[in-house]
């Protein structure tokens, strides 16, 4: 069957035929480009959710303090709730087995000016293990550390883009800045996955800037990573226990919904996930619809291809072609065809694909390095070359049945 | 070479059963060139096709070269189509993508032959028919009278045993007709077996036998003294 006679026959019947020949490619590149491109997309869109939580890690609960809105235990209502650091020591201590790390954030605009260059930045007060939350990498020196913690040492880690704001070319290492009228040591500088303003932050030790606001002790945000390893179930009954155990501590109702809010970075990841999976799900059903429309044009073709042929087949068969040598032909036909054709529109979708990414896709659009899988890809050819063979056996089976007579009739 | 006995053979048409061949009895030996002749519906055409195995009877025998012609599958035919026979159609039924050599050399082609000897063959059955020069162009860029030359070479190509012709003259002008016939006799000297079918009495009479079919049954079968078709020319 595959002898270079029954080749040319296939060449030769495809080359005068080039009407029919491209309009069942063009329906079968069509429909792996389309399929390609969305399924492409819908990457995109998922990789661009991956991207906004993967700067930061997933093991985190964050508490917020907030005003009371139901008088309890003797207060009033619209009672300002605080967190001082005798919390952090508070929850450490309880909850010591559960706890990777714990660490607070006290957020604060401040004017920052090195030499002629100034501008406003956000600082964060922190402590060591504030690092890992963000997933902040050091590019030079070093992170907030215990021992500044233990001096309220006037120590700044900034980003990088603050170090081209402020230094141009030069290095900020060791240099002083100002920082809201205090000088602060530049000790270290950080990149961050997260995008151009998580390169904007400036670090300082938390005990620093409650020092700078009058030696209080006032956090504003609290942020506690659990031990991974409780996992997900794991994760939310410690969120329960660790708002029981604060609203104890600070006196706030159980039924409160304000006072305190605790947001679990796992639970938003999982939510968001499950959106990008739906939207994927739905273009990948949308894109298997085109290729299902894709092998009913096939079939289309295939059978006017047959209907068309009917007197060649009669003229064959009187010469003494075999019904399985017909049926060969045009099925041979048909999978060269939507072999070539298939394979060009998942290459040209491939490309489409890397020409589209980029900047504006992403900022516009959500879609970020849309990509198909080559195995997914190649499957969904092979399936649409698959699915033509079979559509164009049915008809391929009945042409070959015909008798020749009916067929040199056909006019 | 073809023997028949009590053939019969009735189409379905609607709810009417069309009783075509109603009991034939025929016998052709090796070297004839006999006219099957007949007003239209007379049966010929369906007697033909039976004897190309196009189609199938309903009832009796048919035995060709001494193989019983009967219950064949589909593959079965084909593979007797291409050994036994060759066809010369009316409107000859040449593949119009294809050129006269390809043409000629289709029939070669399904029995395997490899493709230079076919390619010298069909050349030099084309040649026999007066057509070598014509070898690569279309069906299309041909005249009647060339392409039923070019369907006569092909029909020829797989050395068959008996070559059917069905109203082979039917779509040609006269002169083109007796050119055809004449090449029919001149294959037909050379000891070929060959069947006509025909409704034109001149055409008839340029072969050596004449089988009258009218309404189903064998009216006249006789022999004639030959009209060469030069003699027209």
């Amino acid at each position: 069957m595959f002898s270079r006679d029954a080749w040319k026959e296939i060449f030769e019947a495809i080359g005068k035929n080039k009407l029919r020949t491209f309009l069942t490619g063009f329906t079968v590149a069509l429909g792996i480009l389309i399929f390609v491109t969305l399924f492409g997309m819908g990457n995109g869109l998922n990789n661009t959710f991956e991207k906004f939580f993967g700067d930061d890690a997933t093991n985190i609960l964050r508490l917020f303090p907030s005003q009371t809105t139901i008088p309890y235990g003797g207060y009033k209502a619209k009672r300002q709730i605080e967190f001082e650091n005798g919390d952090l020591e508070d929850i450490e201590k309880n909850f010591t087995a559960l706890i990777d790390y714990i660490t607070p954030r006290i957020s604060r605009n401040a004017l920052v000016t090195y030499k002629e260059e100034s501008d406003n930045y956000n600082t964060r007060a922190v402590a060591p293990g504030h690092q890992f939350a963000e997933k902040t990498i050091i590019m030079k020196g070093r992170y907030i550390n215990e021992t500044d913690l233990a001096e309220k040492a006037k120590y700044a880690v900034i980003g990088r883009l603050v170090e081209i704001d402020l230094f141009d070319d030069d290095d900020a290492m060791g240099k002083y800045i100002d920082i809201g009228g205090s000088a602060f040591k530049v000790v270290g500088v950080f990149q961050d996955d997260g995008g151009d303003n998580e390169e904007r932050y400036i670090y300082i030790p938390y005990t620093t800037r409650q020092l700078l606001e009058g030696n209080n002790d006032k956090v504003d945000q609290i942020i506690v990573a659990f031990n991974q390893s409780i996992g997900y179930a794991g994760a939310l009954q410690f969120e329960t226990k660790l708002d029981e155990f604060m609203r104890k501590k600070k006196v706030i109702s159980p039924e409160d919904p304000r006072g305190i809010f605790i947001q679990n970075v796992a639970d938003d990841l999982k939510r968001n996930q499950q959106f990008a999976g739906a939207l994927q799900l739905i273009i990948s059903g949308i894109a298997f619809a085109v290729i299902i429309s894709g092998v009913i044009g096939i079939s289309n073709i295939m059978l006017f291809v047959v209907k068309e042929r009917t007197k060649e087949i009669g003229i064959r068969k009187a010469m003494g072609a075999t019904p399985r040598k017909i049926t060969g032909t045009i099925m041979f036909e048909s999978i060269f065809i939507t072999a070539i054709f298939g394979f060009l529109g998942m290459i040209l979708g491939i490309v489409i694909l890397n020409i589209i990414q980029g900047e504006t896709l992403e900022e516009n659009y959500f879609i970020t390095n849309p990509a198909i899988n080559t195995g997914t890809a190649v499957f969904v050819t092979i399936l649409l070359i698959v699915c033509g063979a079979i559509a164009a056996y049915v008809p391929a089976r009945r042409a070959a049945r015909i008798k020749p007579i009916v067929a040199l009739r056909d006019e | 070479m073809i023997e028949i006995k009590d053939l019969h053979k009735s189409y379905q048409m609607g709810s009417n059963s069309l009783h075509v061949l109603k009991g034939i009895n025929l016998s052709v030996e090796d070297g004839e060139l006999v006219a099957i002749m007949g007003s239209s519906g007379s049966g010929k055409s369906t007697l033909l096709n039976i004897l190309g195995m196009l189609d199938g009877a309903d009832s009796g025998e048919y035995i060709l070269d001494g193989v019983p012609i009967k219950n064949l599958s589909e593959t079965k035919a084909a593979q007797y189509r291409n050994k036994f026979l060759g066809f010369i159609f009316q409107s000859f039924n040449l593949i119009n993508y294809k050129n006269a050599l390809e043409n000629v050399a289709l029939p070669l082609y399904y029995q395997r032959m490899p493709r230079k000897q076919r390619q010298e063959k069909a050349l030099k059955y084309l040649e026999q028919v007066g057509l070598k020069e014509w070898a690569h162009h279309l069906p299309s860029e041909l005249s009647g009278g060339q392409k039923q030359r070019v369907a006569i070479a092909r029909a020829m190509a797989a050395e068959p045993k008996v070559l059917l012709a069905d109203e082979l003259t039917g779509a040609l002008d006269s002169v083109t007709s007796y050119e055809i016939m004449e090449l029919i006799q001149k294959i037909n000297d050379q000891g070929n077996t060959i069947l006509v079918v025909t409704h034109e009495d001149d055409i008839a009479h340029m072969c050596k036998r004449i089988v009258y079919l009218k309404d189903g049954i064998i009216e006249k079968d006789e022999k004639i003294e030959q009209v060469r078709a030069e003699s027209y020319v």
